[in-house]
């Protein structure tokens, strides 16, 4: 060897050795395969299903690329990548879990709007040490029939909206006697309704049900139920209904002035409100099941997702794109904390164990993974009254609980404390 | 009394819907004897056509709106009648003959076929065909605020009952269908084309599904999976009144739409239960249902 060719060689040595001390090895993190599970077929897929799904491919976008604003940074989940896999609710959602879970090999999943859906996948979730983030849907049977390891739900659950439901209509109608409910014939209808007219007669003793109608699911016929609802002509008509039937309801009560001459108070209403503007009258309250949609607080993490929602698709968010956009975002705060902790990259166990009692940020608030046993998501919750402003559909005399107002403690079952007449509650 | 009254119009409301469905169902069966899952496919397809047309209509200011009636109903049937005469040419006249079981098996698989079609043209989002629901305004009967259109359909389902049973049995084509129905043998023996009665049933009974699925749009959201829903409770009204029979399919629907009505507004608890109680309890004394088709002795 020349000797200048000797220099040439012991040059690139050197400069190989020292680009391998300065930086890490180059080995990609393994991504994450990541289950996304919602309507995406079926009679809620327009008003729920779409909207979460595109929250979700916004916010894993923004995650991939690394342009979600403060207070998170960096790309990926802790370095990870995200590996979506759309799984469409509608079809058999426990076996389905399996299939996406130990077929398609899903590392973590997040999904599912109905209560009867996360009932089921609950334990399978467990039995299967996956870790499983419900984005929507309500029971609180989920985890008041025993603890979790794995599953987490990240917004809050049905009783914290119809607790704040009886607060909010008690502050607009201090004279209610009478209630009416509208409810679907399974968990999710029975138990709303039930823990708002308990929430109501406890806050207020003496008020009566005049009839409580629990047609099934998907009926889309309600012409019955609206007569025997203005038979009744209670104060207030209560409904958890959701997504088409929802739609349908407020279709048929309309014309019939149902609304008009009793206040509606709609728990998910915020679904409707821009599509239904005209059927929908003034005075009816209207919930978005926690903070998110059109009665989300103001901030910069805020304004950012609503340019970036309407940028992208060209109308504006309605709440399931928020709370979904909120599960995938506790991911991302899970496990860049992990990151941070462990100095690596971060493990699913990891990851799930950074998410048990996390606080982090979403467009639409804090959210604390403050009860049971850092696994339940808790927000603030808002409610407001409907109005058309300038034509525009506009949420006023909006109202926001804090969770000590409307939650109840760690370690106690919402009905226990809803029948104890809310103990330790904090309300403005 | 006013009360009775209330839960009788609740009842035939609900009985004319359910009836505008079921008829073309149990048409199909009493011709073909085929038990078609595809008919909520039918249904989803006419009120998926109507809540296009209707949004298409009243973009157009000029047009009166009264004409989204005649457009909803026609574009709806139309649609339904070509979807009808596509599934029969395309797949189904291959299968003459089948099992029973095997037709509902591959109707099934129609349905969910149409299910994705569906999806495919008109996508999962919700689509609204509100105007014609209002259009007619409401009467009050008593102290109950009834919506005109809802009590309308009423007369819609009478006067359909009326022109299948005129073509059943004052016409030239529904005398040939009859005789197809008691004995398809003895029908194609004395030259009847049995080919084209089915092919013309099976379209006609396809827009009566379409049909009640145009005339139900303006009181819903029209979203996937509505076909699937719908199909359910045809069969309980088909099963109560006798397969094939469109006198049974009328007072099948008339049955359960009543003791529906009785229940939500004196037991609503029971509102799910009473739809299959009735159709148990008639089961239980006519297996058949309540009208049974002739069918010739075998020897």
């Amino acid at each position: 060897m020349r000797f200048w060719d000797k220099i040439s060689f012991i040059t690139a040595l050197n400069i190989v050795a020292l680009g391998m001390l300065a930086s890490p090895p180059a080995v990609a993190a393994d991504p994450i395969k990541l289950g996304l599970v919602a309507f995406y077929s079926g009679p809620v897929s327009g008003p729920v299903g779409m909207p979460s799904r595109k929250g979700a491919d916004l916010i894993i976008e923004a995650i991939n690329i690394g342009t979600l604003p403060a207070p998170y940074a960096g790309k990926g989940i802790g370095g990870r990548m995200i590996e979506p896999i759309y799984v469409d609710e509608a079809v058999e959602p426990v076996n389905e879990f399996r299939n996406l879970v130990q077929r398609q090999g899903a590392d973590a999943v997040i999904g599912y709007s109905s209560s009867g859906s996360c009932v089921g996948v609950a334990p399978i979730a467990e039995e299967l040490k996956v870790l499983t983030l419900f984005y929507y849907c309500g029971s609180t049977r989920t985890f008041e029939e025993g603890p979790k390891e794995y599953v987490f739900r990240t917004m809050n659950s049905q009783d914290v909206e119809n607790i704040a439901a009886a607060r909010y209509i008690l502050s607009i109608k201090p004279n209610l006697k009478t209630l009416s409910g509208m409810n679907q014939n399974y968990g999710w209808g029975q138990e709303s309704w039930r823990d708002f007219t308990k929430s109501v007669q406890k806050l207020k003793p003496g008020v009566t049900i005049a009839t409580e109608q629990f047609p099934k699911i998907f009926a889309g016929q309600y012409g019955a139920e609206i007569t025997a609802l203005t038979r009744a002509n209670a104060d207030v008509i209560h409904s958890s209904f959701w997504g088409g039937d929802l739609d349908a309801f407020i279709l048929q009560a309309a014309p019939r002035n149902l609304f008009q001459k009793q206040t509606a108070v709609l728990t998910t209403g915020g679904t409707a409100i821009d599509t239904l503007t005209k059927q929908i009258p003034e005075g009816t309250v209207i919930g978005v099941r926690g903070n998110g949609g059109a009665l989300a607080p103001a901030s910069a993490f805020h304004d950012w997702f609503r340019a970036a929602y309407q940028k992208k698709y060209g109308e504006q968010p309605s709440f399931p794109a928020y709370y979904m956009a909120q599960s995938v975002l506790a991911l991302k705060a899970a496990g860049d904390k992990a990151a941070e902790q462990t100095k690596a990259v971060p493990s699913m166990d990891a990851i799930r164990k950074a998410l048990s009692g996390l606080e982090f940020a979403a467009p639409s608030g804090i959210v604390s993974m403050s009860r049971h046993k850092g696994h339940q998501a808790v927000t603030d919750i808002a409610y407001g009254t409907f109005k058309l402003v300038d034509g525009k559909p506009t949420l006023i005399n909006v109202k926001r609980y804090q969770p000590e107002c409307v939650v109840p403690p760690e370690g106690v079952k919402s009905l226990d404390w809803i029948e104890a007449g809310f103990p330790g509650a904090k309300c403005d | 009394m006013s009360f009775l009254l209330s839960i009788l119009i609740d009842g035939l409301i609900y009985a004319s819907w359910l009836f505008i469905v079921s008829a073309g169902l149990t048409l199909i069966y009493g011709v073909m004897r085929v038990l078609n899952m595809a008919h909520g496919s039918f249904y989803a397809i006419g009120a998926y056509t109507a809540a296009s047309l209707v949004g298409w209509y009243f973009n157009h200011d000029e047009l009166p709106a009264f004409g989204s009636f005649a457009v909803m109903a026609l574009g709806a049937i139309a649609v339904g009648f070509v979807a009808g005469l596509v599934t029969e040419r395309g797949v189904l006249r291959f299968l003459r003959g089948r099992d029973e079981v095997v037709m509902v098996l591959v109707t099934f698989g129609l349905l969910l076929v149409y299910e994705d079609l569906i999806k495919f043209i008109w996508g999962v989002q919700s689509y609204y065909a509100s105007q014609p629901y209002s259009l007619l305004g409401s009467t009050d009967i008593g102290e109950i605020n009834f919506v005109n259109y809802d009590l309308a359909m009423i007369g819609v389902a009478g006067v359909v009952a009326a022109v299948l049973w005129w073509s059943l049995n004052r016409t030239r084509q529904g005398k040939l269908l009859r005789a197809v129905i008691n004995d398809r043998e003895n029908a194609v023996a004395l030259g009847i084309n049995v080919n084209r009665l089915f092919m013309a049933t099976f379209a006609i009974g396809a827009g009566l599904g379409a049909l009640a699925g145009g005339l139900s749009a303006p009181a819903i959201a029209v979203n996937p999976g509505l076909g699937v829903e719908v199909i359910v409770l045809a069969f309980a009204v088909v099963v109560t009144g006798g397969l094939g029979s469109v006198e049974g399919a009328l007072i099948g629907a008339v049955l359960i739409g009543l003791a529906r009505a009785a229940a939500v507004n004196l037991w609503p608890e029971a509102e799910l239960f009473v739809i299959y109680g009735v159709m148990a309890c008639v089961l239980a004394f006519r297996p058949r249902g309540l009208f049974v088709l002739d069918s010739a002795r075998k020897i």
